[in-house]
């Protein structure tokens, strides 16, 4: 057993890089495995470039036992893939490759992920000339070759007002043999930008890191922050935070359902969640004064307080939505032909749900219970967290039913922490943070759970920050679902998943 | 059916009367910044080196802002040193880069097209929209103005899947390295005479991503720009704003 290589640590906690071993590669190697084997997940993997070589450092998440893990070793050059073993590590090493010009020998799927130059001085594994900027897209994407297999290729610009990506289709007729994803159109280099920091610019960088997901990456980035600072917000501001996540997800969710109603052409559903949704986001304005929760979650606090009348008025108007929400999405899920269309489309089964570490809704609509709200409480507030939702079908239906079921439930915890509104303060100030350290935080986006990683430098500034979105995971999952479906079941499948082209490319 | 009708019943009419009525925005919306007259030099100063993404200068000792780098910030280092406050008006749109930077003369809102174009565009706006590198902020609240309540197809305009059946482009984000090809083609696929729209301060000016070499720094020089959005990301009050002023229809 390699337990005792193992730092084990609860959310919140700020570890000195000292206390941390550098294990021989075969030992990380072998410690990580038989982690995984013991019902770890991977949610975070990255690289921190040092004088000797390429640290990289793998944060395993135990949910049930509410503890993480962390393993450290050091590579150079190149080093033996792991995702043969642990596919759920693919997309973390390709980005090792591409972000520090380390080869994963062995990786089976080997391709860039985001298309920027590497991030320190080192040869691209791909031999592309390293002063210019890739072009994005510019892959050997898997093909299929054949008597009438065709290859359907979209965007990165798509039809509608959505984001860029690209998608290749590998079809015989209309059933779609594979499906690849390609993206990085979004990139913008934010975990580059953060270095040096904490600047005065990150938080409005965090905020506009996922723009849907501001109060999820806000939250995440004062969490790794407070962390470090060994600093504690005020028992008011956790709860502000608590009643922001819980109208983000709102927002999103109810958005969602419209939208998973309007690709099957159930116009009544689309059209009043549309409108909802915007109440949703005007209630989240009404707290902070943007629709996004922009300026609300600073490290530290919350900028904005509610007073007696504010959450008065806010729980009146939950009053009037909820049951206006309940109708409008009910109306869908008892009709018999929109739950025709929904139930066994793009199906994802629980073993390959697990093995690609999907998180979030799409984790729990194959039956995985991952929320960290659950599991991974921080701070007093999320402690009473008890009602994740669960469905286990892992189609389009148990994806809009995990998040009508979820509307419901933020419902609910949104009144309860209105009305359980503690006194005191909603800020205080932040403390200057620990050199020589690492700290880890998770929170519950409306998508899925959000990571973020910090490593600081001797003078205590950031010297490398890690943002792992859901999506960062997910997407493998919507790929795969596609595999021998219809290609016109993609539509109602991307809406299902719902998944950050932003959040992924960063 | 009868459950469609009844829930409709409940859900009753919900399109805003806007443009006849204003809208209510939130009390704690952020808008057209108030910037304080007579600062001394040195609060002036102060103020200008406060903002993180450089919104503001110092033009002869008076202060002045720039719209499309602004993110109207809820702790704006300036605004809690006294130099500033930000309005509850939602109107923002300028015509013209310069434009954008407010001193102490009144806000410059954009104008309306020429005769010509408003002929061909003011009835009927068809727009293809570019996300180039938005964080989907900008986008969703496009997307918002498609919803019910502010039904954007009863003013005659409307997102178009094709470049090819569009009369301008809606740009958002600060174009991204990896979508400036596919922005220009998307451009070029457009047929003349053809608008350009920013929107939101990433596509202005890179917003947040500002100076990232990942970046370019909003549209700048790459495409002739007719209308500025700004915002972070803008209202959609802001958006419809700007759109019909620039149609004449307001």
């Amino acid at each position: 057993m390699n337990r005792s290589r193992l730092i084990r640590f609860r959310h919140g906690a700020c570890l000195p890089l000292t206390d941390l071993p550098r294990l021989d590669f075969a030992t990380f190697r072998e410690s990580l495995f038989e982690e995984v084997a013991t019902h770890a997940r991977v949610a975070s993997f990255f690289g921190h470039p040092t004088d000797e070589g390429l640290d990289l450092y793998a944060i395993l998440v135990h949910d049930w036992q509410g503890e993480l893990a962390l393993l450290r070793t050091q590579v150079t050059g190149s080093f033996t893939s792991l995702t043969p073993n642990c596919p759920q590590l693919h997309l973390f090493e390709r980005e090792l490759a591409e972000q520090y010009g380390v080869r994963p020998e062995g990786h089976p799927w080997l391709k860039p992920v985001r298309f920027h130059t590497p991030w320190i001085d080192a040869a691209d594994i791909w031999g592309r000339d390293p002063r210019q900027h890739p072009i994005p897209g510019d892959m050997d994407f898997y093909r299929v070759e054949g008597e009438e297999v065709h290859e359907v290729a979209v965007g990165p610009v798509h039809a509608g007002v959505i984001e860029p990506g690209h998608f290749r289709f590998q079809c015989h007729g209309e059933e779609v043999m594979h499906l690849e994803i390609s993206l990085g159109f979004q990139h913008r280099g934010i975990e580059q930008m953060l270095i040096g920091g904490p600047h005065p610019a990150g938080i409005y960088q965090l905020e506009a890191a996922a723009g849907d997901t501001t109060i999820g990456h806000t939250i995440a980035y004062s969490q790794v922050l407070e962390s470090l600072a060994d600093c504690e917000a005020p028992l008011r501001a956790y709860a502000i935070r608590a009643i922001a996540l819980e109208l983000e997800r709102l927002a999103n969710h109810v958005g969602d359902i419209g939208a998973l109603a309007g690709d099957v052409g159930f116009l009544p559903t689309a059209s009043f969640c549309g409108r909802l949704r915007g109440d949703y986001l005007n209630l989240t304005a009404d707290l902070c004064g943007s629709r996004f929760g922009r300026g609300l979650i600073r490290p530290n606090g919350v900028l904005f307080d509610l007073n007696t009348t504010e959450v008065e008025k806010m729980l009146q108007r939950l009053a009037v939505l909820e049951p206006e929400t309940r109708g409008a999405i009910e109306l869908c899920f008892d009709s018999p032909s929109v739950l025709a269309r929904f139930e066994g489309t793009g199906p994802i089964s629980t073993d390959d749900a697990e093995a690609l570490g999907l998180v979030g809704v799409a984790a729990r609509a194959c039956g995985l219970i991952r929320d960290a709200r659950l599991h991974h409480p921080f701070g007093p507030w999320e402690e009473g967290f008890n009602t994740p939702v669960i469905e286990t079908n892992g189609d389009v239906s148990a994806r809009g039913n995990v998040r009508r079921r979820e509307i419901y439930a933020s419902h609910q915890l949104l009144r309860d922490a209105l009305k359980r509104l503690p006194p005191g303060p909603v800020s205080a100030p932040l403390a200057p943070l620990a050199a020589d350290s690492l700290a880890v935080s998770l929170c519950e986006g409306w998508r899925g759970e959000v990571v973020h990683a910090a490593i600081t430098d001797k003078a205590g500034k950031i010297a490398r920050y890690k943002i792992v979105d859901p999506s960062f995971h997910n997407w493998s999952g919507l790929a795969l679902v596609l595999r021998g479906r219809q290609i016109s079941d993609f539509p109602l499948c991307n809406k299902s998943f719902n998944l950050s082209y932003c959040g992924f490319d960063l | 059916m009868l459950s469609i009708i009844r829930e409709r019943l409940r859900q009753g009419h919900r399109t805003g009367k806007y443009p006849k009525e204003e809208p209510q925005l939130p009390e704690r919306f952020r808008g057209l910044p108030q910037l304080t007259r007579d600062l001394s030099p040195q609060a002036c100063a102060a103020a200008v080196a406060g903002c993180p993404f450089a919104a503001l200068s110092n033009n002869d000792d008076t202060l002045q802002i720039n719209l499309g780098r602004c993110l109207f910030c809820a702790d704006c280092p300036a605004a809690e040193q006294g130099a500033l406050t930000f309005s509850n008006d939602y109107r923002l749109a300028t015509r013209k880069h310069e434009d954008l930077l407010l001193g102490d003369e009144v806000y410059r809102l954009t104008d309306r097209l020429n005769k010509r174009m408003r002929k061909l565009f003011g009835r009927s706006l068809k727009l293809r929209q570019v996300s180039a590198g938005g964080c989907n902020a900008c986008e969703a609240d496009l997307n918002v103005l498609g919803t019910l309540g502010f039904d954007l197809g009863r003013f005659g305009i409307q997102f178009v899947a094709s470049p090819r059946h569009a009369d301008g482009i809606m740009v958002t984000g600060p174009v991204s390295e990896n979508m400036k090809s596919a922005l220009l083609d998307t451009y070029a696929a457009v047929p003349e005479p053809k608008l350009v729209i920013a929107s939101g301060a990433c596509a202005i000016g890179g917003g947040p991503f500002r100076d990232s070499p990942e970046v370019n720094n909003g549209i700048g020089d790459l495409l002739p720009v007719d209308l500025f959005i700004p915002g972070c990301p803008p209202h959609p009050y802001t958006a419809l704003d700007g759109l019909l002023r620039l149609l004449g229809r307001l």
